[in-house]
């Protein structure tokens, strides 16, 4: 086997971190270098995943078939009511349509199934080919909107006008135009907008139920168990919080400069990061010192209550190496601070998505040697994970048979998980499920761990 | 029995996915093969995320990487670039080119900027074999992509000359468990072979101890230059176009005659396989599969109370509907509707021949459907089974219908890859899969839970 080598035009996103390299300048927020397998997807998939979770909205993708299909209920977003965005809608664009446009069949589709299902609002994703044909989609969703009184907005999300960031973008803006357009009659002052939380496994019923506990008001998750009613009401809040900052900082930040609701970044991720959550928004509400009460007391029993659990963990994992790929930077940052928690060193981390300041920031919490990496592939994580022994990756569909291959433990982080990770309840899932993968006498039969080959 | 529903405008869960997902899946079965799609970044991901989640392996396909300028210059650039660092990445012997909606809309000519790719490497030996198929999105679905993959592999590779004891099988897009099974026969039969193409050990191998950038595997490239010379070929499809079957095109271009058969399911279709290879080997059935004929044709026996007269729905590709009612038919089983999301147009026809005078049959046949269509049909005719992929599982659960997965995909049960359909072995992997599926059903609706059946 020859020697695995990173391409000529990636070596500015992959750094290790060691006393040698003086200038740490990674090369990140650009366009996938053709050719070097990404494991990024398009514009359209980062709208379709914040948009994705709003459960009694149309979700409708004007394209050929591919683009809906490929996302047909593919994440995991909880829905405690309707299930629309379970369903996968698509204008399936043929020949024709590609020739002589496909506005009329577009008019047609919405209007047959906001007859159907009824829905509150719809998103239009436009795709790719969208953008060639021309289609003035504006132009058909402001007269179905007209024609059926509800919003029906247009997501600029063709596929190939930029990067994932770039959908995330599209999606805050169609969000935006349903932002105030509800009342705001009877939110109190102590009320938040959980964003950027997208309610995988209910993961944004634990979170709501703290803050709730800590006698806030919520007034929409965006978009995990999203409703229209609840995001136009939602500039009555008082604050914003935003986890996975990279999808939705740009409506937080919007919805300041528009309604003046200032918006704090959390994340809700290991003990430290999930306590920061609570800690930091009774601090906002520093005037009820209540608030902060509950929170102390949230934390004490929470952690209480998993504790034990942990350092029973703690001891199998303590010294185990771990690689971290996720899509958004900010997550790795919990993630190496979770591992830590229980011992566990990081040799790797990156991400699909991550920023100038991200990789800084990621620099500073790693330990010597750390390798540091953005939009990365399969054969550089192989690489790493190889060469640097890990004994577990934590990544998400598209890394997880790489991880399989070589004989190494995984967790997915990603939209498919089954089981909620955040919050305090998921810091045990969380552990428990690296301990389940990295500890399972499969491994023996592993080459690389001595089995045959 | 015909249908009384209207045709819809918008296509509502897809029964089918994109022409280019056929074509990465047929590219893997060609050894040192690195698929690579023309078009965005998306593309490549959300197939290889599709792939994965069915096949449990590592599939990397590389893309150009479209952005916006690319799409209005060119591909020409992107493409080049990405040929480059794919060759330099994973040192393929051949890249499988397959274009999506994207670069064929903008009108790229694909063969041209690959000459000139060519010309750029006065050494030929540096330069991978390319193979080019055209698969837009907005044309047919993931089968048609599949059977132009395997077409233009042929048409590139093949050389005619003497013909020798040589047979192509075209197996269609069967699972590396059948495509292992097609080998032992062909094998059993002492007949030199050219299986095309063979991904049944690159999509369902071992454990690495070094990442293998193109796991190994794969028809060579010097067996498929050999299939010009074969005395015949075999093609398991019932609705491929001569002119689109690389079958067709070799008995053309060579005149290799071409035996074009369904997918042997069942004891007849798979009868008509084994005298067709009895015929073309001058060789008598082997003893192990007259045993597992007889075997097959006891369990008939044994089960077939329990299944007469049952309903099923059977939905998926034409080819495999086909195959399905085939069987279902010998075994008493009536298939009430014959669906399927693709459009050859002659799906109708060709079950003709299995059920003659189908119209005046309860045999229901639709193509071009969604799965919408196929569960307001599944409400009148209240099936007692679902025969096709795993996304029939929605409608199976909301309308409480016993479902039996089979083909691709296969993305909520573990093993597909491993699943059985062809020949008599397949067959009674099937059919006891469709007996135990009633019984389990008859026992847990019983109020007794009978211990016998």
């Amino acid at each position: 086997m020859d020697k695995l080598e990173i391409l000529e035009g990636r070596k500015q996103s992959v750094f290790e971190k060691n006393k040698d390299v003086e200038a740490f300048d990674i090369s990140c927020e650009t366009t996938s270098l053709s050719g070097s397998v990404s494991q990024r997807a398009c514009v359209f998939c980062g709208s379709r995943v914040v948009l994705y979770p709003v459960a009694d909205a149309l979700h409708i993708v004007h394209g050929p078939i591919g683009c809906a299909a490929y996302t047909w209920d593919i994440r995991g977003s909880v829905s405690s009511g309707p299930e629309l965005h379970r369903l996968s809608f698509s204008t399936d664009l043929q020949e024709m349509d590609v020739i002589y446009g496909g506005e009329k069949k577009l008019y047609n589709s919405l209007i047959e199934l906001i007859d159907q299902y009824t829905p509150k609002a719809a998103f239009i994703y436009s795709t790719c080919i969208i953008g060639l044909i021309g289609d003035d989609i504006d132009a058909v969703c402001k007269k179905v909107s007209a024609e059926k009184g509800i919003p029906v907005l247009p997501v600029h999300s063709e596929g190939f006008k930029g990067t994932k960031k770039d959908g995330y973008k599209a999606a805050c803006d169609a969000l935006m135009k349903i932002v105030g357009t509800g009342s705001t009659e009877g939110i109190g002052k102590h009320s938040i907008n959980i964003m950027g939380e997208f309610n995988l496994a209910g993961e944004a019923w634990i979170i709501k139920k703290y803050y709730e506990e800590m006698g806030i008001e919520v007034v929409s998750t965006q978009t995990g168990d999203g409703r229209v009613d609840d995001i136009r009401r939602s500039h009555g809040a008082a604050l914003n919080i935003v986890q996975c900052s990279g999808s939705m900082v740009k409506l937080a930040k919007m919805m300041e400069e528009k309604y003046g609701i200032p918006y704090m970044r959390v994340s809700y991720f290991g003990i430290e990061d999930m306590s920061k959550a609570l800690y930091d928004v009774a601090s906002h509400f520093s005037d009820n010192p209540a608030i902060l009460e509950a929170a102390k007391n949230i934390v004490r029993r929470e952690v209480g209550e998993i504790y034990p659990q942990l350092m029973k963990y703690r001891t199998a994992l303590s010294g185990k190496k771990a690689a971290i790929y996720v899509g958004g930077a900010f997550k790795a940052f919990s993630l190496i601070k979770a591992l830590s928690s229980v011992g566990m060193d990081v040799v790797l981390a990156g991400s699909q998505t991550g920023n100038k300041d991200d990789y800084e920031g990621l620099k500073e919490m790693c330990d010597e040697g750390t390798v540091i990496v953005d939009d990365s592939n399969p054969v550089e994580l192989s690489k790493f994970v190889l060469e640097k022994k890990a004994d577990l990756l934590i990544g998400g569909v598209k890394e997880r048979p790489i991880a399989y291959k070589l004989g190494i433990g995984f967790c997915d982080h990603n939209h498919e998980r089954k089981i909620p990770l955040a919050g305090f309840v998921g810091m045990e899932n969380f552990v428990k499920e690296v301990y389940q993968s990295v500890m399972s006498p499969v491994w023996q039969f592993a080459p690389r761990k001595g089995g045959k080959s | 029995m015909k249908t009384t529903a209207k045709a819809k405008a918008a296509t509502q869960n897809a029964c089918k996915l994109c022409n280019p997902l056929g074509a990465c899946l047929a590219f893997r079965g060609i050894e040192k093969c690195v698929p690579f799609l023309h078009g965005s970044q998306g593309c490549a991901t959300y197939i290889r995320r599709y792939l994965i989640s069915h096949f449990k392996e590592p599939v990397d396909i590389a893309s150009s990487n479209f952005n916006e300028d690319t799409a209005v210059f060119g591909g020409s650039h992107n493409l080049q670039l990405g040929l480059k660092n794919v060759t330099l990445q994973y040192k393929p012997e051949v890249i499988g080119l397959a274009t999506t909606c994207l670069s064929e809309t903008i009108g790229d000519d694909v063969d041209m900027i690959l000459r000139d790719y060519e010309k750029l490497f006065p050494d030929t030996k540096e330069l991978p074999l390319m193979i080019h198929a055209s698969t837009p999105s907005y044309q047919g679905s993931h089968i048609d992509g599949f059977h132009a993959a395997v077409k233009a592999t042929v048409e590139k590779i093949a050389e005619g000359g003497q013909k020798e004891n040589l047979l192509n099988l075209y197996p269609n897009m069967v699972s590396p468990a059948d495509l292992r099974h097609m080998k032992e026969i062909l094998e059993d039969f002492n007949i030199p072979y050219v299986l095309l193409p063979d991904y049944s050990e690159t999509l369902d191998g071992g454990p690495w101890d070094e990442y293998h950038r193109i796991p190994k595997g794969g028809t060579t490239v010097s067996a498929i230059r050999k299939s010009g010379k074969a005395s015949a070929s075999i093609e398991f499809s019932s609705v491929l176009a001569a002119n689109k079957s690389a079958a067709g095109y070799l008995e053309k271009k060579f005149d290799v005659p071409a035996y074009t058969m369904t997918l042997p399911i069942g004891i007849k279709q798979s009868d008509v396989f084994f005298e067709l290879l009895e015929k073309l080997s001058e060789t008598p059935l082997p003893e192990k599969y007259e045993d597992e004929r007889r075997r097959l044709v006891d369990a008939y026996a044994d089960g077939h109370k329990y299944i007469f007269e049952k309903k099923a729905i059977v939905y998926g590709e034409e080819d495999l509907v086909i195959a399905i009612t085939a069987f279902l038919t010998e075994i008493g089983i009536t298939p009430v509707l014959c669906a399927s999301g693709g459009k050859s147009g002659h799906l109708k026809k060709r079950l003709e021949k299995i059920v003659p005078n189908i119209d005046n049959t309860d045999i229901l046949v639709r193509d071009g459907v969604d799965f919408v269509d196929i569960e307001e049909e599944a409400k009148v005719l209240k099936p007692d089974l679902l025969i096709g992929n795993s996304k029939g599982y929605t409608m199976s659960r909301k309308n409480n219908i016993p479902i039996i997965r089979i083909g691709f995909p296969i993305h909520d049960r573990f093993g597909g890859q491993r699943q059985l359909h062809l020949g008599y072995r397949g067959t009674q992997e099937l059919f006891d899969r469709i007996v135990n599926t009633i019984l389990e059903e008859r026992q847990n609706s019983s109020p007794i839970g009978y211990t016998y059946q």
